[in-house]
C-alpha cells in the first residue's frame, strides 16, 4: 500500500485472518463439508467412528486417490482433463509387477513403472496438445486403447505379488510404523511438494495463466503447448505412483487396476473447489475432496447403512458441494 | 537517431485470401517515438502482432538490430527487448496483479521457485511509478476486479518492468478517462526521455501528433504515408491527409503543403 495520503479512502485494510479466509475459501468450504459429514457419521455410529481401525482403513487407500487427484487439479486448472489416467495406473503398475516378479529390486521396479507412466503421460499430452484435440474425447479414446492393449497382452490375467511383503521396499513404501500406514507419509510429501509447485513455482504460475487465458499467455511469450504437455506428464507421474501403490496394497496386479478411480477422482477435484473452467483451483481443496470421497465409502457402510446408499450419498455430497462453491467461485472475465 | 532496432521488409499477412498486411516496409530506430495511424481494420494491430511475434507473417523478413531473425515468436521478441501493450491487454483476469505483471517473466530463486516477496514489492513499485496509487487494490488484487483503466495500468506496468528498448502501445488510451489518458502520456514522455523507443497506435490524431516524431499511416494493409513531424507541420494537415487516404477525391493536401512550402 502507498503511504501517500490519497482522497481515495475506500480502503480495504483487512485483518490477517480475514485475508486468509478469503484466499482459502474454496478449501475451507470443502473442509466444512468434511467436518459436517464426519459429525453425521459419528452420530450415526459412535462406536465404529471412535475406533482407530476405520481411519486406518481409509488412510491405507487414501494415498492412491491423492496421487491422482492432485495432478488432476493441475490439469483442470490448465484447462484440460484426462480420462485415461486409470489405464495409465494399470500400465505403470503392470511394468512394476512384471519387473518385481522377474526378481528385479522393487525400488528399481517402481522406478521403471513410474518412468513408463511418465512417458505415457508425455505421449498423451503430445497427442492432445499438438494434435489440437479435445482432451475429453481424446483421453477417452486413449483410455480404451491403453486398457485394451493391456487386456490383449495379458489375456486378462492378474499377477500375484505375495513375495513383495517381505521386502525392504514394501516396508519403506507401504508398510506401517507405529500402526500408521507409511504410504500416507509419501502422499503427504507429495501434497506439500505439489502445493509448492502449484502456488510458489514458475510452472504453477504458468499453469494458472495458460488455463485462465491461453491467448494472453501466448502473447506474453509463454509456450502454452509445452506447459500443457508438462501438466499431462505430471498426471502420468501421479497415475504411475497411484497404480503401483494400489498394487502393493492388494499384493496383486489386476488388468483392471485403476478402473474404480475414474469417477471418484473427478468428484474429489470438483468437490474440492476447483472450478471446471480453468485458471484457478486448489490442491489442498482437492486433497480434502479425496479424503471426503474416501470416507463416504467406508463411512456409510460402517454407519450401519446399506452399501446401496454409497452412490446416493456420493451424489448428494457432490451436488451440495457444487452449490456451496457457487457462492465463492466468481468467474471474472 | 540510434541504431535500427527493428525493421520489416515486404511483410505480408493474409487471412484466407484477405491481406490484413500486404507488403509493409517499416522500421523503428533507437530512441524514437513512431505513431502508427490508420482506419479501423487498416492492419495496425496485425502489424504490431507481427513485430511482437504473436502473429507469424505469411511472407517477408524481420530484422532485429540489423540481423534477420528466424522462428520469431513472442518469447524471442521479449528477449530482444520489445514489450507490447496489446489492444486486448493480454491479461489473465482471474489472477492477481502480481501474477499478471510477471506473466512469462517470473522472478525466481532456486529451482524455479517464485521470489514472492520481490515480485510483490516490484509490482507495488511499478504501480506507484505509473501513478496507480489507489488504496482500493493491492498487488494481490484479482485483475478481474479492476476497472478498464486500472487493467490498462497493469498491462503498462508489465511492459515497463523489463526496461525494454522498444515499447509498443496499441490504442492504450481507448476507454480511458482524461486523467488516465494524461497518465499514459506522462508515462510515454518519461520513456522517451529515458532514450527508449515507442511505437504508438492511436485514433486520436492530436494525441499521436503530440507524442510522436514520425508517423506511419496504414491503409488497407499498406503504408500509405511515412512522414516526420517537421515535414507534416501540424495535426490538422495530418488529419487532412488521412481523410484524403480514406476518400481520395480532390487534391492531395500534402501536395498543397509542398506547394505552400515552395511559395
Ligand atoms: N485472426 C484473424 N482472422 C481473420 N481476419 C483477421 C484476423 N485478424 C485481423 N483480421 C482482419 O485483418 C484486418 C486488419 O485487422 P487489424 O486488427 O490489424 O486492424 P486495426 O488496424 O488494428 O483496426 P482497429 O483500429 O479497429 O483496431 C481486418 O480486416 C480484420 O478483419
Ligand atoms: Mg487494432
Amino acid at each position: 500500500m502507498t503511504d501517500t495520503p490519497t482522497p481515495d479512502n475506500r480502503s480495504i485494510e483487512r485483518s490477517w485472518a480475514h485475508r486468509f479466509v478469503l484466499a482459502n475459501r474454496a478449501s475451507l468450504g470443502t473442509m466444512a463439508v468434511f467436518v459436517l459429514m464426519m459429525i453425521l457419521f459419528f452420530i450415526g455410529n459412535p462406536a465404529v467412528f471412535s475406533d482407530y481401525r476405520i481411519y486406518y482403513s481409509v488412510l491405507t487407500t487414501l494415498p492412491v486417490a491423492i496421487f491422482v487427484v492432485v495432478p488432476m487439479v493441475f490439469l483442470v486448472t490448465v484447462g484440460e482433463i484426462d480420462l485415461s489416467f486409470p489405464a495409465v495406473m494399470a500400465l505403470g503398475a503392470w511394468v512394476f509387477a512384471l519387473c518385481a516378479q522377474s526378481g528385479i529390486d522393487p525400488f528399481i521396479s517402481l522406478f521403471a513403472g513410474v518412468a513408463v507412466a511418465v512417458l505415457t503421460g508425455a505421449a498423451i499430452g503430445f497427442i492432445v496438445v499438438y494434435g489440437g484435440l479435445s482432451s475429453l474425447v481424446a483421453t477417452l479414446g486413449l483410455s480404451f486403447l491403453i486398457r485394451g492393449g493391456i487386456l490383449i497382452a495379458t489375456g486378462g490375467k492378474s499377477i500375484a505379488m505375495l513375495s513383495l511383503k517381505d521386502t525392504v521396499a514394501y516396508q519403506v513404501l507401504s508398510g506401517t510404523i507405529y500402526g500408521f500406514p507409511v504410504q500416507m507419509i509419501w502422499a503427504a510429501l507429495f501434497v506439500v511438494a505439489s502445493v509448492l509447485l502449484y502456488n510458489r513455482h514458475k510452472f504453477g504460475a504458468r499453469v494458472h495463466c495458460v488455463g485462465d487465458n491461453p491467448d494472453s499467455a501466448e502473447q506474453m511469450g509463454i509456450d502454452t503447448k509445452k506447459v500443457r504437455v508438462y501438466t499431462f506428464v505430471f498426471m502420468g507421474f501421479g497415475a504411475g505412483l497411484a497404480g503401483i501403490f494400489s498394487t502393493m496394497i492388494n499384493f496383486t496386479w489386476w488388468p483392471t487396476t485403476g478402473d474404480s478411480y475414474l469417477l471418484p477422482t473427478l468428484a474429489a477435484v470438483f468437490v474440492g473447489g476447483t472450478p471446471t473452467w480453468g485458471g484457478i483451483g486448489t490442491v489442498i481443496g482437492g486433497t480434502i475432496g479425496a479424503v471426503i470421497v474416501s470416507f463416504i465409502q467406508v463411512g456409510i457402510v460402517s454407519a450401519g447403512l446399506d452399501g446401496f446408499y454409497v452412490q446416493f450419498f456420493n451424489g448428494l455430497i457432490i451436488i451440495l458441494s457444487l452449490i456451496g462453491h457457487r457462492w465463492n467461485q466468481i468467474r471474472y472475465r | 537517431m540510434g541504431e535500427r532496432l527493428i525493421e520489416l521488409k515486404e511483410v505480408k499477412k493474409s487471412y484466407g485470401n484477405v491481406f490484413a498486411v500486404g507488403g509493409v516496409n517499416m522500421h523503428v530506430d533507437g530512441g524514437e517515438v513512431v505513431g502508427l495511424l490508420g482506419d479501423n481494420g487498416a492492419g495496425k494491430s496485425t502489424l504490431i502482432k507481427i513485430l511482437s511475434g504473436v502473429v507469424r507473417p505469411t511472407s517477408g523478413e524481420i530484422l532485429v538490430r540489423g540481423q534477420t531473425v528466424h522462428g520469431w515468436n513472442a518469447g524471442k521478441s521479449r528477449d530482444a527487448g520489445i514489450e507490447t501493450v496489446f489492444q486486448d491487454r493480454a491479461l489473465a483476469v482471474q489472477q492477481t496483479i502480481v501474477r499478471n505483471i510477471f506473466m512469462g517473466r517470473e522472478i525466481t530463486t532456486a529451482f524455479g521457485l517464485l521470489d514472492v516477496a520481490k515480485q510483490r514489492s516490484e509490482a507495488e513499485r511499478l504501480m506507484r511509478e505509473i501513478g496507480f496509487t489507489s488504496k482500493v487494490f493491492s498487488p494481490d488484487s484479482i485483475v478481474g476486479q479492476l476497472s478498464g483503466g486500472e487493467r490498462q495500468g497493469v498491462a503498462i506496468a508489465r511492459a515497463i518492468y523489463n526496461k525494454a528498448d522498444l515499447i509498443i502501445l496499441d490504442e492504450p488510451t481507448t476507454a480511458l478517462s482524461l486523467t488516465e489518458t494524461e497518465k499514459v502520456f506522462r508515462f510515454v514522455r518519461n520513456v522517451r526521455e529515458s532514450g527508449r523507443s515507442i511505437l504508438f497506435i492511436g485514433h486520436n490524431i492530436h494525441h499521436v501528433f503530440d507524442i510522436a516524431e514520425r508517423f506511419v499511416v496504414l491503409d488497407r494493409g499498406r503504408v500509405a504515408l511515412e512522414i516526420t513531424k517537421a515535414e507534416v507541420g501540424s495535426a490538422e494537415r495530418l488529419i487532412g491527409f488521412m481523410e484524403h487516404v480514406a476518400h481520395p477525391t480532390g487534391a492531395n493536401p500534402l501536395d498543397q503543403a509542398q506547394n505552400e512550402a515552395a511559395r
